[in-house]
């Protein structure tokens, strides 16, 4: 009877507290990161890219037209002016071929006079988005499939750059996103026993980890790739490939777990929970995971650059993903010659999507590990 | 310092152990032996084959025994007598062939440190010193990008526009008329004229990154009282910051070595690739491809190697430059 009217009282003159979840904590600082902020913004425009490929992409990225070679980028205008005065109709310029006496060669040149309309949203060919949703609407399209529509340009079969590089998006992040997954399991397991428990095992690992980090990687990489049999098929090459980025990569995350580990076995809420009897699974799932998942996070987030960089380094090279598999790095092939360049400089805008999202993913990897140091500002 | 010299070698031994086994396993993976390929190739060509010669191949390489007797035949064969195998696609001893390529690639690898230090160090203490200021914030924004750009595109950049503007095509680093002349000269200028695209392209992240290790090094360093009793000494800032804060912030330069060296030997392999280059990387691609496997593991071998005396190098360095080193350890 008296507790019942004793309580109420005792939440009334409580001072109200405001919880807030070490997410929300860091979510606030990591939004005080302007650069990160944005970039993360960034990285999640090309993820959706990959994902909603098939429906960004105006053709397919097999569609070839021998018509077309090398055609230059038509880029895309919003505005025609006739006798009426300008209006809004979204459309790109056709071409007209002149012939380079000099070179014997076929140029063309963007004619500002023919105007193609463009549409948005334009009924195409049925296909599965992402292989399992059937649709028969493009994020863009021209109205008339027969005219050309390269806004980024042609390559060597008069295939369309936007449609393969939004499907090199796809494979090229993929392989980031795949190969970081298998290395943090492996970093995860393998570091935090070595962590966790020390001793021989943790000697004989972080040797192993000095052993691989001292080595040069693209040969170890390149050896290994050019022993990948010629007759796999695509998905096997691709699983293939990142295996091989994860036999390295997970060194460098194993070191940051068993770092953790190590800081953190000699905190005093470690050796609290180890004195209430709590089991070593108990007091590293509920105590010590916790305390740093976040930091791994950030870490992983920080690897997916490498593996980005590698996988595009041994497909230009020829070694990784093999032809029909478009990537940035099966695409910067195409480039590489000095004579396709000269012609055709827009095939080396896969390079650029690159450079974009390496240098996003570490503002943003940048700005998640400084959000995640509980200790920071 | 002597102690941690021998413990540094002693080291030293078991990694070069460790690199010629992963090495001789990148030799074993490719499915069928080399010797298979070998005969269907001769086969191919139409040449006849020579059982009796198949036959002492197949016994000087130890083919169809366990693997470990293969990898003790290999790297006896490398340590008594230099023998690194056979290359079947040029037909001759591996050994005659990587050794200039091998020059070509220290060469190039080692100019692009010298240019990273070069450039790195009045860059980094400059934003250090003036922190915050255009030429910090110019230096930051220029290390980020020179991070995230990747090796072979700013070759590939490079090359384009330097044929764009002035219509030459870089690439190799000689002329023809240089290119087994002696060292003289007009080849050095042949050499330097070529050459200043793969050691600019190679250098770029190193100096990258190592501005901002140095920043963030000299920044810790500045604080501290010793720099503030230099000043109230009278010291002008210049020799303040050269002589004490700075030569504390070197020390990671030095050691800088063990991850430069080899993010730098596996950058130049695929740079070489893109600029034509006659050092061990574009040899070592296309070994690779064709399965020319005793050529592709003396290569991975000796890249690894070059790697890891280089990091001793560095460690050994570091140790003279800096005591705790030496004596922190015991």
């Amino acid at each position: 009877m008296a507790l019942d009217t004793i309580a109420p009282l005792a939440e009334e003159t409580r001072p109200t507290r405001v919880r807030e979840s070490q997410l929300h904590l860091m979510w606030r600082r990591f939004r005080r990161h302007q650069l990160a902020f944005v970039s993360l913004w960034i990285v999640v425009a090309f993820y959706l890219v990959a994902v909603f490929a098939e429906f960004l992409a105006p053709t397919d990225p097999g569609a070839y037209s021998a018509r077309y070679t090398y055609a230059p980028p038509q880029g895309i205008h919003f505005f025609v002016s006739d006798e009426n005065g300008w209006h809004f109709q979204p459309h790109v310029n056709g071409y007209t071929t002149e012939i380079d006496r000099k070179a014997m060669r076929r140029t063309f040149v963007v004619d500002s006079e023919v105007v193609i309309p463009v549409r948005f949203f334009a009924p195409s060919e049925p296909y599965l988005l992402a292989g399992f949703i059937p649709m028969s609407i493009k994020f863009i399209g021209v109205e008339n499939p027969r005219d050309p529509f390269y806004i980024l340009g042609a390559d060597r079969l008069g295939r369309d750059m936007l449609s393969r590089l939004i499907h090199g998006t796809r494979i090229s992040l993929s392989v980031g996103l795949a190969g970081v997954t298998l290395s943090l399991f492996f970093g995860i397991i393998i570091g935090g026993f070595a962590g966790f428990y020390g001793g021989w095992f943790d000697g004989a690992v972080m040797r192993v980890v000095e052993f691989i980090r001292s080595m040069p990687t693209i040969p170890l990489w390149m050896g290994l790739a050019a022993a990948m049999p010629k007759d796999w098929s695509a998905l096997q090459t691709y699983f293939a490939i990142t295996i091989i980025l994860s036999l390295i990569g997970w060194t460098e995350l194993a070191r940051v777990v068993r770092g953790r580990f190590l800081s953190l076995r000699t905190e005093d809420f470690v050796t609290a929970a180890q004195l209430d009897g709590a089991s070593d699974w108990r007091i590293i799932t509920r105590h010590m995971v916790p305390s740093f998942s976040s930091h791994i996070i950030a870490a992983a987030t920080l690897a997916i650059p490498g593996m980005i960089l590698a996988e595009t380094a041994l497909s230009f090279l020829g070694l990784g993903l093999q032809a029909p598999i478009v990537s940035w790095g099966t695409l910067l092939q195409e480039a590489q010659n000095i004579r396709t360049l000269a012609t055709a400089p827009w095939l080396l805008a896969p390079g650029i999507c690159v450079v974009v999202v390496i240098l996003s993913l570490n503002f943003f990897g940048d700005g998640l590990r400084d959000a995640a140091d509980p200790h920071g500002r | 310092m002597l102690r941690f010299a021998i413990n540094r070698l002693i080291a030293m031994v078991l990694i070069l152990w460790a690199v010629s086994f992963v090495a001789f396993a990148i030799i074993q993976l490719p499915p069928g032996d080399y010797l298979t390929t070998y005969v269907a190739t001769l086969s191919a060509n139409g040449d006849r084959v020579d059982p009796a010669a198949i036959d002492a191949l197949r016994r000087q390489y130890g083919f169809g025994e366990p693997y470990i007797v293969q990898y003790w035949k290999w790297i006896t064969g490398i340590l008594l007598r230099g023998d690194f195998g056979q290359s079947f696609e040029w037909k001759a001893q591996v050994t005659d062939l990587i050794w200039g390529r091998l020059g070509n690639s220290i060469l190039v690898e080692g100019l692009a440190v010298i240019l990273t230090w070069l450039v790195a160090l009045p860059i980094g203490i400059y934003s250090a010193v003036r922190k915050y200021s255009l030429g910090d914030y110019l230096a930051t924004v220029g290390g980020f990008i020179g991070l995230a750009i990747p090796n072979f595109f700013f070759a590939l950049i490079l090359m384009y526009l330097s044929f764009v503007w002035f219509g030459a095509n870089i690439g190799g680093l000689f002329s023809p008329e240089f290119e087994n002349a002696r060292w003289s000269l007009p080849r050095i200028w042949d050499f330097v004229s070529h050459a200043w695209a793969p050691i600019l392209v190679l250098s770029l992240s190193g100096t990258a990154e190592l501005i901002r290790i140095l920043r963030a090094n000299l920044l810790d360093e500045l604080k501290k009282p010793y720099v503030t009793t230099a000043r109230a000494k009278g010291l002008s800032e210049f020799r303040t910051i050269i002589k004490y804060p700075v030569r504390v912030a070197l020390n990671p330069l030095v050691s800088t070595l063990g991850w430069l060296l080899p993010a730098l030997v596996s950058s130049s392999v695929i740079v070489s690739v893109v600029l034509n280059l006659p050092t061990a990387g574009p040899m070592l691609l296309r070994s690779l491809t064709s399965q020319d496997m005793y050529l592709a593991g003396a290569i991975i071998l000796l890249l690894g190697v070059l790697t890891v005396i280089g990091t001793l190098v560095s460690d050994l360095l570091l140790a003279w430059l800096d005591p705790r080193i030496r004596y922190g350890g015991k």
